[in-house]
């Protein structure tokens, strides 16, 4: 209601434009041109000072200023990147180290394994032949123990058997005959006692 | 009387009268406060600019933010080519938004209230954005008048429209931003007086409409600039790129 007749007050005013002129209170001062030449004078000169320091002073150093702030940041952002890209460089020549040491590594190990494998296994041929050999030995002197074991225990037989026969009967038995005697039983039961 | 809600618009001399022959270039109050938002701006922006480290301090994040501001607004709307005139749609962006924001505090002269500060300044801007259409385009300028893909029976209508409404420009730039901010401020007067006049028991109501207009008219007094200054790079636009 009130904003109505306060535009309805502005309207009128417009309308009656001389009488408003003629008018000292109530009407609109800015109708009233006594002072609009002195206004327009000190518009031209406050903004024209205004327009020629800001665009001659003022408005070039915050440029500057702005401008230096972004190439400042460029650089910084710039020179992160370059020493990121250095740790980069340097990580992976770090990598490339200890991947190569560790090859190294198992190789040396490889061979070392290798070396101890082929020790052993020579030192165990050795060992293996040392050990053929005297079994061979053994079995060789088995073979002969045994070889010769039948003409003792016989020898021993003939012995044992006159000296019995000695004793038993007091006379003098022919050893030729005893002996054939234990050579024909040794030869018939000769398997049982000695196993061959 | 301060009763009557227009005698804040009232221009006085301050000091003696002065005269250049017929004329009469007093100062005034409103030469004061045109002085005093220039001086303002200056010293702001001085202050703002004065040394440039890489976090700036509160006063020169002011500056740069402002400068950014207009140049995107510049940009946005005129493109590359208003480059060389963003000094001028700075200060006078600055310029009408300080002297509506020294308008709203209390007992002082807004001067951007009086039509012939805003005519000035308009017509300044209509006479520079033709001149620069003459000059970058020559009698190419006048197309501006003629759209395209227009049927020929309209064509004269249509001309004679454009032709008005370029002509109308200044008038519509000036009044536009001339009386929103007298409507404003005549508006919280009036609302003043309320207060007054229904005294303590009745004044609670136009006092809280008061403190709202006072808020609504902070936002005008910004907004009005950025109209003014963002028609002004429109306008600068069809000087500059003419293609309508």
């Amino acid at each position: 209601m009130i904003k109505k007749i306060f535009f309805q007050s502005i309207f009128f005013n417009l309308l009656f434009f001389k009488e408003v002129f003629g008018a000292e209170s109530g009407g609109m001062p800015q109708l009233n041109p006594e002072f609009w030449i002195s206004q327009i004078f000190w518009l031209t000169i406050t903004f024209g000072v205004l327009y020629i320091v800001l665009s001659k002073l003022i408005l070039p150093k915050i440029s500057l200023n702005l401008e230096l702030r972004k190439s400042q940041i460029q650089d910084n952002i710039e020179a992160a990147e370059k020493q990121r890209e250095n740790s980069e460089a340097k990580l992976k020549e770090f990598d490339d180290i200890i991947t190569k040491s560790k090859l190294r590594a198992r190789n040396i190990y490889q061979e070392a394994r290798e070396k101890a494998l082929k020790e052993i296994n020579l030192k165990r041929e050795a060992l293996d032949k040392q050990i053929d050999e005297e079994i061979k030995k053994v079995d060789q002197e088995i073979k002969l123990l045994k070889k010769s074991a039948p003409e003792k225990i016989n020898k021993i037989a003939i012995e044992s058997t006159s000296a019995l026969v000695k004793e038993l009967i007091g006379a003098e038995v022919n050893s030729s005959s005893i002996s054939a005697i234990v050579d024909d039983l040794s030869k018939r039961n000769g398997d049982k006692y000695y196993g061959n | 009387m301060a009763t009557n809600p227009m005698t804040q618009f009232e221009v006085y001399r301050i000091g003696p009268e002065i005269k250049v022959g017929a004329f009469d270039i007093s100062f005034t109050n409103a030469s004061l406060f045109m002085i005093v938002s220039s001086l303002a701006i200056l010293i702001i922006f001085n202050l703002g600019s004065k040394k440039n480290s890489l976090l700036p301090n509160k006063i020169q994040l002011l500056a740069e933010l402002s400068y950014t501001f207009v140049s995107k607004m510049i940009s946005d709307t005129a493109g590359s080519k208003a480059k060389p005139y963003f000094s001028f749609i700075f200060s006078l962006f600055m310029f009408v938004l300080f002297c509506n924001m020294f308008g709203m505090i209390p007992y002082t002269f807004t001067v951007t209230s009086h039509i012939i500060v805003t005519f000035m300044l308009a017509s300044f801007i209509f006479i520079g954005v033709t001149i620069i259409g003459f000059i970058k385009h020559g009698f190419g300028y006048l197309k501006l008048f003629v759209p395209s893909g227009v049927p020929v029976v309209l064509l004269p209508l249509i001309v004679i429209i454009e032709i008005i409404s370029y002509l109308s420009r200044p008038i519509s730039l000036s009044v536009r931003l001339f009386a929103n901010m007298m409507a404003g401020h005549t508006m919280m007067k009036v609302f003043g007086g309320f207060v007054i006049s229904l005294g303590l028991i009745g004044g609670w109501l136009p006092l809280s409409f008061s403190v709202a207009l006072t808020g609504l008219e902070i936002l005008v007094a910004f907004l009005q600039a950025y109209v003014f200054a963002i028609l002004t790079c429109i306008y600068l636009n069809d000087a500059l790129n003419l293609h309508h």
